[in-house]
Parts: C-alpha cells; structure tokens; sequence
C-alpha cells in the first residue's frame, strides 16, 4: 500500500446528490447512511459504525435509490451504510419512499421476531438503539405473536469475561462487537459461532474474552445483549446525569462520558473526540473510578497528637502543617504524577514560594538527572506531535513504551495505522509484546541497560527512520544511562520528531507547572536568572532559589541523612519509588510530614498532618497529554468538603505566611490558579541543553543472573483500580518470560509441554516471586514480569528495573500442596 | 440442426475407468493444453468469450466476460477457483461429472487458469461427496506426475499449482463469496460486493470463481472452436447443458442437450412421467427458481425463456412432482433447508426463514388461516431482495410460486384439517397405483 | 521474602487434558503440513478440522486449540468455523455416519419413510448414535444425487435408491461388521477414515466403484442407441496451430 495516500481534497472532490429531494454535496466516499444525516434525516441502523469497516448485515438501513447517478434505479432498495454516494444520485429514504419505509418495517419486524420482551429490566432500556428505532421505523404490534410464533431462546446471561456478560436473546447480531474485537482491538475471543437463527456471539470455552478494551464492545452495542458486571441492574439511563470528562489512567487524554446519580459516579463511558481517542477507551479507563467510592477514603484532616492521628479541623491542621513543617527546617515537595496541571502548579508554586526550594518532584517512579534535564531541554513546552501524525507517519519507533499496557489511545491508534500498511512500528523493547504484534510491529530486541546501543542501531537506513517518522519515548528509558541521550541523538540524526509518553496522567502538565528541581512554571529554567526574576516579579516575591533542587532520589537520601527535615507528599504509593524501603525510611526519618492524599496510605500512617484532596470527579482541572494537549475537565460532582490539592496549599501557605515564611500562594480556587498560569504564559528564552550527566556505577554482574525487564501492565493492582473486582479479574495472569534458551538453562528441558506451565523463582536484592514461565523472543540473559501485578510490585519486592536477578526452577504446580496450584494457567 | 441429445462432457461417462488419465488421455484428452499454450492468453479469453459460454452454477453470467474482469495490471497474484459445491436441491450434474471424469475439470483448469494468468487454482467441492473427493484427489496427482500440471508445464513455461479442497458442509458455500470465506478457513458467510472477486477476491487478489461444468466445458470449446460451441443453443443461450431429471420421471438422470430444449422433449426421452400419473409441478433449475406447471412444458429451457415463464434457468436441475405430491409438504420442507443453511449474516433471512418454517408448519397441519397465505407473502416481499445475498431471495421463489400456482392446495389443508395427501404414495417404492 | 500473588484470575483454568484426549505428534505435523498447502496458512482450517476429526472421532477442545495454535488465530475463531459448518461434529460419531436426504425431492420419494424407519430400528433420534457406538443416524440436506432418490449417505457414500428394507439391510451389515459397498463407490470404511481423505490425505480406493451409476448414464445411453452426438468441430482437426478467425 501506498505510504502517501493524500487526504482527499475536500473542496474538489465533492460528489452532489439528492436526499429526499434535498441536494447535498458531501466528500467522495462518503457513504449514502451518512450523507443523509447532512440533510437531517436518520436512516435506521445497527451493524453500521462510523469506525468500523461497513458489512451490510443488518438490513436496517435500506433505501430506495431511484437513480444511481447513471440514470437508472437498483431495482432493489439498497444498503444505505455500504453504498458510496454518486454524483447525481437519488435517494429516497423512508421519509419519502413507500418502498424504503416498508424495507424498513420489515426488517425490524424480523429483528422483533425473536428478541425478547424484557425491556422492563433490560440496562439498556431508555437508551436502546433497537427500543428508539421500534418506536420510530417499527410496527406496533406483533404479527409474529399473532401468529402463534414461536421465539428462540437461549439461557440467560453467561459470562464470556469476569466483566462483560452475554444474553444471546437479545443480540441483534449486528457483529459490532465481534468486528470492533477483530479490527479496533486485535482481541478475536469473541466470534460469531453456530449459523442461522442459532447464530450468536461467543468465547471459546476455555478463553474468555480477555481484552484490554472489552467495554467499548458493550458500549457500541444497538442492544442490552452485552453488560458489564460492574454497571449491570445499578441504575437507569434517565436516572443518570452526564458529565464530560477526561480519564484520568494515562497520558493520552480520553474524552469520557461521566454518568453519575445522587452524587455518586455510577458508570464511564468513551466520550467522541476524533482527534483523541475517537470513541474507544481502555477498560481501565472505562472501569477503575471506584477507587473514589472505597472504605479508606479519607474524609477529613488529621492531626497526629501523642502519635496517633486524631481528626482535626481544617485550620487546625493548616496550622499544625505551618507549623511543623517551618520547625522542621529545610523541606521538600514531592508529589505522584497523578496531580491536575493547576495542582501541580500549585506544588511547584508552594515549593518555591512557602519552602524557598527547588527541592519538588513530580516522578514518583525510577527516575534520574538526565531525564530532568531531557525534560527541561526536550519535553517542556514542546509539541507537534499530534495523534493524527502517528497515524501518518511512516515510521513509529518506540523507545521504552508499550502502548498497550501504559498508553492505550495510542496503542489502538498505531493499530489502526499498521492495519491500514501504512506505519510501520519498530519496537526497542526485550521482547515482541502482544501489543506490538497486534501492531505488526518489528522488535529490535534490547537487554535492559544496553538500550544506548541499540537505539543507535535504528540510524540505519534499513530501519526507514526518516524526518517523517515519530518517535515515542516512554518514561522507563530514563533507567538506562544515556538512552534518553541516544533518543535525542536518533532525532537530531534522523530529522525525526520525538515525543515524551509518560505512564500518568498528570506527569507532562507537572513538567510544564514546574514540579521539577530544574523547572519551574512555563518551561523556565531553575538556572535562568531572567527566568527566575520574570518569576519572582510574577508571584510578587523578591527571588526565587536559585539553587537547581534535589531529584525525587535525593530527596529521600537527604531525608535519611537529615539534611532535609520536612516533606510534603503529595499522592505517592512508595511502591512506586525507585526504592520503596529507602522512601519508606525516608518518611520515617523525616522531622515532619504532610500528606495530601485520597485514601489511607503508608505515606498519611507516617504522616504528622494529613489533609484528604479532592479526587477528579470533585474538581475541575486540566492534564496535559503526551502531545501536549491540554485537556481540562470540570467537576462532575459538587463535594464542598473536598478540597483540590492546591487549596488546601494554599492554606498551609497563608499559615506559613502568618508565621512569616514565605508569602501566601495568591490563589485559593482551580480558576485563579487557572488564571495565574494564563498571565505567566510560557518561557520564551533559551532552552536548556540537554546534560546526560554522569554515567552511575555500573552493578557488578552475579555469575549466572538475568537482567530485569519489567513494566505494568494496564490492568493490574495500581490502587486506582481498587473497588473494581470485576475488572482486575480481567488482568492479564502474572509470568516471567524469558528466552528458550534461558529457560533449559533453568528448568534443563526445552519448553512445550502442553497445558503444564512450570514455575520458577525470581530472586532480586529486595525480594523473591515464583511465577510461571513463558518462552518469548527476548535475548539469553533476561527475564521480563509484569511491574505491579503480584504483591507490592517488582521494585518493593523483587529487585529495580534493569538490575540483575537470578532465576531457578520452583517446586512443580502439580506437586500436593504447593502455594500456587491452581493459579497457573 | 443438432442431434436431441449432444454428449460432450458426458460423452466418456461409459468409457472404461474414465476416471483415469490413461483412459482421458487415450480419448485425446489434454490436447487442447498444447492449442491453447500456443495463443496469447487473451485469445483464450476471446475464444471463451466468443462461444457465448454462460455460467452454469445458475445465474448465466458470460464466463469470459468474468474472466476479461481480472485486472492484469495489479501486481498481486491471480487466483482460480472451480465452485464444486453443488448443493441447490435438485442438482446433480457436476457431482457425476467430477466422479466420471475428474479429468475433463482439471483440464478446464489449467486452460481457464492459463488465460486468467493465474498460477494457483483450487477446486472447491463439498466434503459429502468422499469418492468424487477422492477421484479429484487422484486426477490431480495423476495430472502432476504427467506434467499437466506444475512447473513448466509441457514445457509452455506455464507452471500451475491445484488444490483439491473439501469443504465440511455449508450450502451457503455455493455463493461464491462464503466459498472464498471458506476457502480463507473462516465461516462461509457472504462478502460485501464491491469490491467484486475479479477485484479483490481470495486474499484479496484477484479471482474467477466459476462452476465446475463451466470450466469442465472450455477443454471443448478450445479444442473444436468457440464457433463449435455457439453452433448449438439458442441465439442468447449458447452451447449445451447437463439437464438433471428427478423426481417422478420413469428414467430420472443425466441427459445432456443443447440449451433451448423443452421440458416435454426431456421427459419424452426420460420415458414420460411414472406409469399412471401426470406431472404436478417442477423446478427448472433447483428449488431456489419459481416452481412451474405442466403449462410450462413447452418453455425451451434457456435462460431468457424460463425468465420470460417467470422463473429462471438456473442449474437445470428439473425436479419433477406429480399430482401425489402435497406442494404444501414440499414447499415447507424446502423453507427448512433454507432456515437450516441461512448463514445467519443478514436480518431477512436469518429471522425471515424461521419465521416462514413456522407459519407453513402451521398451515401444512391445517392450522392458520387463510390470512396467514398474505403474511406468507407480505414476508417473503420483505425477505426477496433484502437479503443480503441471492439465499434469502431463493427461500421466498417456492413459497410465492406454490401459492401463485396451487392458492387452492394450501387452502383444502385449512378445510381438510390437515394435508390431505397421503406421503406413501408418492414415493418410489409406492404401490403401483397408488394415489393421493 | 517469597510472594504469593494475589490478582484474581478471570481466565478459566486450562484443566489438564487426559493423555488420551491429546492430539500426538503425527497429528500435530500433519496439521501444520495441511496449513503449509495454501498460500495462507488459515485456508487449512476446514481440511485440518477434518483431521481433526479422523484422529479424535468428533471436534474436540484440544483440536480447536491445535488448530488455533498452528494457525496463530483464536481458539474462538476455529470456534466459530467449526459450529458452522454441519459436517463438524461435537459429540463423538459412530462407526458410521448414516445420512438420509430429507430435502423435498428425497423426502417425497420416500427419505422420509426411510428415516422414520432407521430411527426405529436403530432405536435413535436425528444426530444420535446407537449404544454399540457403530452408527450415528442424522438427516441431511441435498446431496446432490436426486436422480437416485432417495439417497442415503453412509460416510458420505453413495446409497442410491434406497428402500426402507435395504436402508434397514445396510445398517444391519455395518453393525454385523459385514463389508458394504457404496451403490456408485467402493467398499466402505469407517467414518474416521473417510475424515482423513477430506482432509487430504488419500486412500487407496479412488479406483473401486464404476465410472458413473445408471442415471447419470440415461441420457448418453439414449444417444448412444440412437446415434446423436455432438456436432462436429469447427476447426480442422490437424491438432496443429488453428487461427481462429
């Protein structure tokens, strides 16, 4: 296929027709169902979606078509959702058409015949395509019924995943789902099976519908035929009241639909925003809000007296916050990249103005002083790279991403391009994911550490990476020295955009706020003094430090030595630090503690002040994509109680101020902060060069010891997706994977025995985890598992990313009395 | 003027192990391969296009029409694929062809392959037909191994790779777009059209799709000429057909004839309709084509006469009942052979089919009304052209036909209280004498 | 410090299929030899269901996951193939696979009576197998032989123009263990047999049985008694190079 198939031109290639005697010019191509929606009529449908390929099958949307543009009629009414429109053309839909109108009725009529009457409490009553069009292309009453038809039926809902559940009787057989699967997701578990009327929907038996984006499928359904387990029987559809939204699980920005009742979010669905996420989300997105709705909810601020953490008022704990943190002496900020742009701003803010430091860091994650400064020379203020470009470009190299896993949007996006063969992917990574298949994609395989030498492969030539190709790089290439250096290289070498594709949503809009020890708000370097006075002039404070802060890391270390007294933390799971036990004796060790934070954490049991935020469905906020598009999304409920992180700054700022630290933050509400990063606008001066700094101590490698690969998977035990069995119930089982030769030197036999799966042990220098082994295409020497999906996760309890680990043959599942019998699949 | 009865692919029907090469080979078969390798392969299709051979699966399109559709300038590989699938109920020609002489095809193969460019063929044919499956296996091997097919075949450069492929089981498969599905390994429902197979057909590359007594048919006509072939037929419908007579006829079978004969000729031939009865009514060409009555015994069985008759040519597959045949039985039953292969894609004929079965199960017991005879047909108006594919058009041809030509039939079962015909009667080892 | 880990597992457990159950070596290659035949490999999936068939007796889960896993398609994509088509079976067949056309033409001709009467003798309903395991009884659609109505299939044999006695007869042989041989074919061999030949492995009987049976020669025997051919060619019959115009 072509790689520059040009957009069509609009103004030229416009074909006029007749739709029910109104003329209408609409861009070649387009289809007839769709031209007619230009003229105001809606022709009847349900197999047709605007995004998926057309297939005709419903029958619903016939219409009769007089004239074909060549002077002659089909004799036969046709399918408005397969038929291009002609120049020419007449169309006579069923608001004109006798004939049309009774193709029409007749098809719902058939449709009617064997679905079942149990709208009364079916979920998708009251916003049922099938409902809506009976009512208005229907018949009233059954001649089937009158005729003593007998209808077909089928027992009712069976489970095809532990989230989506099947009722056969009701599908339409539309096949939305089962192509949505196929085309959109590359997940083919569910397919038509059986023939006829018998024909349905279905699993195979021993492979549930396992996909990332299953809740799309019942989202697109024109029936009550699939349900998800977490909204089914909850709520009715005018009971409910929509919200736009924004999701809140990565950094790709998904338009969502945020359906609540009585204050409380009862469903998610995808919001249309061609130029996002279209109208697909990832299952996360879809499914994990109930983190907000669980027990450990904190509800009010606490104030720790006599070591036990009492409740308080809020100005008492703004105070007792002051207080401590101005006798603790120097203080840091540290917050998780979860924070809207306006709170991140506000941290940066805080730290700079309330504790005079640069010592603030958004990465709650492995992290190091080249990503910062990759950060502040590369990714701050930077843009371009826009969706629809991924899409065109020929080339998509991904540097330590996986799209499936921790950028869905984009993942169905390059999907969508490497379907149509016009972008090819080309993977960095230690193994051909799922995802990257799914992509076609084509791995240059890379032990974890050695990504340097690897990314300086793709300069080849062979590789086809041009000024026209993209490359994405994801935040886990800040672990390996010098990739994020080779990354930039690649695109100065190649003339190739690069983009930054962080894991959180909150990470790009905390780079632009300045929640870095080099940056500060707008892109402004902590080493610009003009940057700084433009700043301090700004805020209406006399300077700013000047003094580049310490990184997330050093933060930590300078809490344990002391150097440092007090912190703030702001929604960081100390699981997800470059060393949870070092954060978790940081904390420990520091003098004073404050914890903003949503739900009961080992930050806020270590905490001296803890003070509940908002979740997103409390506030108003903006995030900031990948592609540096800022989203902003206002409150869905109204919660006066919940306050954002940056008000409840601000309180602590003006009791700071009152005991005559720093000056108040100058905001107090998500528009005057709004307001302020409008007035500051960008930094328009020089941008900081990028400094790989010093390479660390390489680790002396074990005799015999792996090198570890990981990431997280979408769906795994992130605390966000708490609340929702059902959909952790659909994470993918944890393994190792390893290389076939890696695994004989460990279990001595080739791999292939058939439905046996044999465990090994991962040992690391923080911990053990036996799992089962995959066979997969990485290099000898390396194992991958999954970042967070057993215990607390590969950095709390086996060892850090890209350190060595050894692996050996656990105890067989099959073994009386083993641990793990029955978990291995 | 011809002869009656013209064998040309049945004429080795009688030969001694026709199935072999030695026997095909000794009748001079495989010799037009040599004729044809020698024309510019365009001038095969002109020969075929010349001949005014038509389709013979049913619907009569001009073969070398289809085959001049194939876009020589698309850089993907061309494919043909020989419609073995005979399923429409009454048709039986191509199966005793295939089991007779597997030969004559593969040679239309290589012939048809050779003029469409293509260099890999397949022979798709229904998996319930072992001992055909297993001549077409054995033809194919024996054709290899002499160099008819290949590499380099007789030396021609050409080179042809054919595959016999057994389907499992699908009347759908017939249409030639399921076939592709099924010969792609995925259920054999029908594909949008455009793009048409010539376009996009098996992996999306270019494909002819044709009938096995349509390519079984080109051998001849390169061997003596398409003039040959246009010599006999009608102006419009050309060339000669396999007639398959069933039924209650004293010798039902194979009587192969120039298009344009009458079904009185065939039956005059077939020794007249069994002893002491009288014909009731018939299919000419399977039971998706309107059924007739013996005011239609003087059609000539062409394409535009039996269309003019309002039915159609079809696949000649004569199917003849007489008057101790209950319509209602036969009709009812034809309608659950359509709701048992509706592929289930399309809306009309997934739920028309089942709905139909049910209302003429009804009648056919003497229940319903006289009412339920325009639902019948208010259903079929809304299955007949809606459907996705010609199934749910064919389903509605017996029902709207029985009730055009035998109202009064259906209606003696609402009087009656049940059918009135008793079912011994009307089978082959009735009695004789028996009658309704 | 060892870890347990405790994510819910949604997926079903994959049970340890019995030794017996699992489809050996020879299979597993000759599958992937069925795939190797066509240009793309998943063109193989109806002929390796019909392996599939010959080595397991029926459609079984461990065939559909071989057949997905050689494919590289999901097992509920073969799923969806093989509950389509009807000559798949998911409970075991007998010996014998016993098919009496029922459509119009065989039916009125006296299928019908003959399945009636089977179904009684051999004490099954459609789609059943005896409790000896030697026949599975199922009424089938057209099998394309209506000149020899009404037809019974036997492993997709040929058993033309059937009675209720002789369909009676047949099944009694197949059961006594006689050899049957097909009206048009050869001697018959077990359901499992015939499978292989559909999915392209030959037997050795493509040379039994006579060329065509006497209905498919009523018409050439007509012509032969009378003298009628076809015309004559067109072209000279030098066999060398013709201009055709």
């Amino acid at each position: 296929m072509s790689t520059t198939d040009k957009a069509p031109d609009l103004a030229t290639d416009l074909v006029t027709l007749t739709i029910d005697g109104v003329q209408v010019s609409v861009p070649k191509d387009t289809l007839v169902i769709r031209a007619a929606e230009q003229v105001g009529v809606q022709i009847p449908r349900f197999c047709d979606h605007p995004l998926l390929d057309p297939v005709g099958a419903c029958r619903q949307c016939l219409v009769d078509i007089p004239d074909a543009g060549n002077g002659r009629g089909f004799p036969k009414p046709q399918a408005s959702c397969t038929l291009p429109v002609a120049e020419g053309m007449v169309v006579n839909t069923q608001a004109t058409s006798e004939v049309a109108d009774k193709a029409q009725q007749g098809v719902m009529e058939f449709l009617l015949i064997n679905h079942p009457l149990d709208c009364p409490v079916c979920d998708k009553g009251g916003e049922c395509p099938l409902q809506n069009q009976a009512m208005s292309n229907g018949r009233g009453e059954s001649r089937f019924a009158a005729s003593g038809g007998i209808k077909r039926t089928f027992p009712k809902p069976i489970n095809i995943s532990a989230q989506v559940l099947l009722d056969r009787e009701r599908c339409v057989l539309c096949a939305r789902c089962t192509r949505f699967s196929e085309q959109i997701a590359g997940d083919p578990f569910i397919a038509l099976a059986e023939r006829g009327a018998l024909q349905q929907v279905a699993i195979y038996e021993r492979e549930p519908y396992q996909s990332y984006f299953s809740g799309n499928a019942i989202q697109i359904c024109p029936v009550g035929a699939l349900t998800s387990a977490d909204y089914r029987f909850r709520s009715r559809p005018f009971d409910l009241v929509s919200t736009p939204g924004v999701a809140e699980h990565d950094s790709c920005g998904a338009a969502i639909r945020i359906d609540h009742r009585r204050g409380k979010v009862m469903r998610r669905l995808a919001g249309n925003d061609p130029e996002v996420n279209e109208e697909w989300i990832s299952d996360k997105d879809r499914f994990a809000f109930r983190y907000t709705q669980v027990a450990d909810r904190i509800t009010y601020p606490q104030v720790r007296e006599d070591g036990v953490l009492r409740p308080a008022s809020w100005p008492e704990a703004f105070a007792v916050a002051a207080r401590g943190l101005r006798e603790a002496g120097a203080a840091a900020v540290l917050t998780g990249g979860r924070v809207t742009a306006e709170d991140a701003y506000a941290y940066a803010k805080f730290a700079r103005v309330a504790l005079s430091t640069n010592d603030i860091d958004f990465r709650a994650r492995p992290h190091s002083a080249e990503e910062a400064s990759f950060l502040a020379s590369h990714v701050a203020l930077s843009g371009g790279v826009t969706y629809a470009d991924l899409e065109a470009a020929p080339v998509v190299v991904l540097l330590g991403l996986e799209p499936e896993d921790e950028a869905a949007t984009i993942f169905l996006r390059l999907r969508r391009a490497a379907r149509r063969g016009r972008t090819q992917v080309v993977s960095v990574a230690p193994y051909s994911s799922r995802g990257l298949r799914k992509m076609n994609g084509r791995l240059v395989p890379a032990v974890p550490g050695a990504e340097v030498e690897a990314i300086g492969s793709l300069k080849d030539a062979a590789h086809g990476v041009t000024k026209d190709a993209v490359i994405l790089v994801g935040e886990r290439l800040a672990a390996t020295h010098g990739a994020l250096s080779a990354a930039v290289e690649l695109a100065a070498t190649t003339g190739a955009r690069l983009a930054w594709v962080p894991r959180r949503a909150g990470d790009r809009g905390a780079v632009e706020a300045g929640a870095l020890p080099n940056l500060l708000p707008g892109g402004r370097p902590v080493t610009e003094a003009a940057a700084r006075v433009d700043l301090a002039a700004a805020w209406g404070v006399e300077a700013l430090p000047a003094k580049v802060g310490r990184d997330g890391n050093a933060i930590v270390a300078a809490l344990t030595k002391g150097d440092l007294g007090g912190v703030v933390v702001g929604g960081v799971d100390p699981d997800d630090t470059s060393d949870p036990a070092a954060f978790r004796a940081a904390l420990a060790a520091a003098r004073f503690v404050v914890s903003l934070e949503l739900r009961a954490t080992d930050v806020t049991a270590a905490a001296d002040v803890v003070l509940p935020v908002a979740p997103v469905t409390d506030k108003a906020g903006t995030f900031v994509t990948w592609d540096g598009r800022p989203r902003d999304f206002d409150a869905v409920l109204s919660n006066p109680s919940s306050l954002p992180d940056l008000r409840v700054l601000a309180g602590i700022g003006e009791e700071l101020a009152r005991l005559g630290q720093g000056s108040s933050l100058g905001f107090r509400t998500v528009a005057d902060v709004r307001a302020e990063m409008r007035a500051l606008g960008p930094w328009d001066g020089a941008r900081p060069a990028m400094d790989a700094g010093k390479p660390p101590r390489a680790p002396r490698a074990k005799a015999g010891s792996l090198a570890l690969a990981t990431w997280k998977q979408l769906v795994d035990l992130g605390s966000m997706q708490d609340g929702e069995a059902h959909l952790r119930a659909t994470a993918r089982p944890p393994v190792a994977r390893v290389s076939p030769a890696t695994y004989e030197s460990v279990f001595g036999t080739p791999e292939g025995e058939p439905g046996h799966s044999r465990l090994a042990t991962v040992s690391g220098d923080r911990g053990s985890v036996t799992l089962p082994v995959e066979v997969a295409d990485l290099p000898d020497g390396v194992v991958w598992v999954p970042a967070r999906s057993f215990g607390r996760g590969v950095l709390a309890d086996l060892a850090s990313p890209g350190s060595r680990v050894l692996l050996r043959d656990a105890p067989s599942p099959d073994s009386p009395g083993h641990a793990l019998k029955g978990a291995v699949t | 003027m011809t002869d009656a009865l013209t064998p040309v692919l049945t004429d080795n029907w009688d030969a001694e192990r026709a199935w072999t090469l030695a026997a095909y080979e000794e009748r001079g078969g495989y010799a037009a391969l040599d004729k044809a390798f020698a024309m510019a392969p365009d001038d095969v299709i002109d020969a075929v296009k010349e001949s005014g051979l038509r389709g013979r699966g049913g619907a009569g399109f001009p073969t070398g029409m289809k085959w001049g559709f194939i876009p020589q300038d698309n850089p993907r590989p061309k494919y043909l694929v020989v419609n073995a699938d005979e399923s429409e109920p009454g048709t039986c020609k191509d199966i005793p062809l295939m089991m007779a002489s597997p030969h004559t095809l593969v040679e239309g193969v290589i012939l048809s392959a050779y003029a469409i460019r293509a260099n890999t063929a397949f022979i798709y044919v229904r998996g319930e037909v072992l001992h055909v499956i297993r001549r077409l296996q054995r033809a194919v091997q024996e054709a290899y191994l002499a160099g008819h097919l290949g590499t380099d075949i007789h030396g021609s450069g050409y080179h042809l790779d054919l595959i016999v492929h057994a389907g499992a089981g699908a009347y759908i498969c017939g249409e030639e777009t399921a076939l592709l599905e099924g010969l792609e390994g995925r259920r054999g429902q029908p594909r949008l059209r455009p793009p048409f197979p010539a376009v996009a057909g098996l992996y999306a590359s270019p494909t002819v799709i044709n009938n096995v007594e349509s390519i079984a048919s080109v051998p001849s006509i390169i061997a003596n000429g398409p003039a040959w072939f246009a010599g006999m037929g009608t102006e419009k419908s050309k060339g000669f057909g396999i007639f398959s007579l069933s039924g209650h006829v004293r010798n039902p079978g194979q009587y192969e004839a120039p298009l344009g004969i009458t079904l009185r000729e065939l039956i005059d031939l077939a020794g007249g309709i069994r002893e002491g009865h009288e014909l009731k009514f018939w299919t000419p060409g399977g039971s998706s084509t309107p059924l007739l009555t013996p005011e239609h015994l003087d059609v000539p069985l062409d394409f535009e006469s039996v269309g003019a008759a309002g039915s159609m040519l079809g696949t000649r597959a004569l199917q003849l009942f007489d008057e101790t045949t209950c319509v209602v039985r036969a009709v009812l039953r034809w309608t659950e052979f359509y709701k048992h292969e509706s592929c289930g894609k399309c809306t009309p004929c997934r739920e028309g089919t089942w709905w139909l079965t049910q209302t003429l199960a009804r009648l056919e017991k003497g229940q319903g009304t006289e009412a339920d005879l325009d639902l019948l047909l208010d259903q079929c108006d809304n299955i007949l052209g809606r459907s996705f594919c010609a199934l749910g058009d064919g389903a509605t041809s017996p029902i709207s036909s029985s009730i055009k030509h035998f109202r009064d039939e259906y209606l003696a079962h609402l009087t009656n209280g049940g059918c009135p015909f008793d079912p011994v009667a009307s089978t082959a080892f009735a009695p004789a004498g028996a009658s309704a | 410090m060892s870890t347990e880990y405790p994510v819910a597992q949604g997926q079903a457990q994959a049970e340890a299929a019995a030794p017996s159950d699992v489809l050996d070596a020879t299979t597993l290659a000759e599958l992937r030899e069925i795939a190797a035949r066509y240009p793309e490999p998943r063109s193989g999936l109806l002929p390796m269901l019909h392996l599939v068939q010959s080595a397991q007796g029926r459609i079984t889960p461990e065939g559909i996951e071989a057949c997905a896993e050689v494919l590289g398609i999901s097992a509920a994509e073969v799923n969806g193939v093989a509950t389509f088509y009807t000559m798949y079976k998911r409970r075991p067949v007998g010996d014998y696979h016993v098919g009496v056309c029922t459509n119009t033409l065989c039916a009125v001709m006296g299928g019908d009576l003959i399945f009636e009467r089977l179904k009684e003798h051999l004490e099954v309903g459609n789609d059943e197998t005896t409790e000896d395991g030697s026949i599975t009884l199922e009424h089938i659609e057209c099998n394309a032989a209506c000149d020899y109505a009404p037809v019974m299939m036997v492993n997709w044999e040929f058993m033309d123009n059937q009675t209720p006695e002789s369909a009676v007869q047949v099944v009694d042989d197949l059961r006594a263990g006689k050899p049957v041989h097909s009206t048009r074919g050869p001697r018959l061999c077990t359901w499992r047999e015939a499978e292989r030949v559909l999915a392209g492995f030959p037997d050795d009987r493509a040379d039994e049985g006579p060329t065509a049976g006497p209905a498919s020669l009523a018409g050439l025997r007509i012509a032969r008694e009378k003298g009628w051919t076809a015309p004559a060619s067109t072209l000279a019959s030098s066999g060398e190079e013709t201009d055709r115009d």
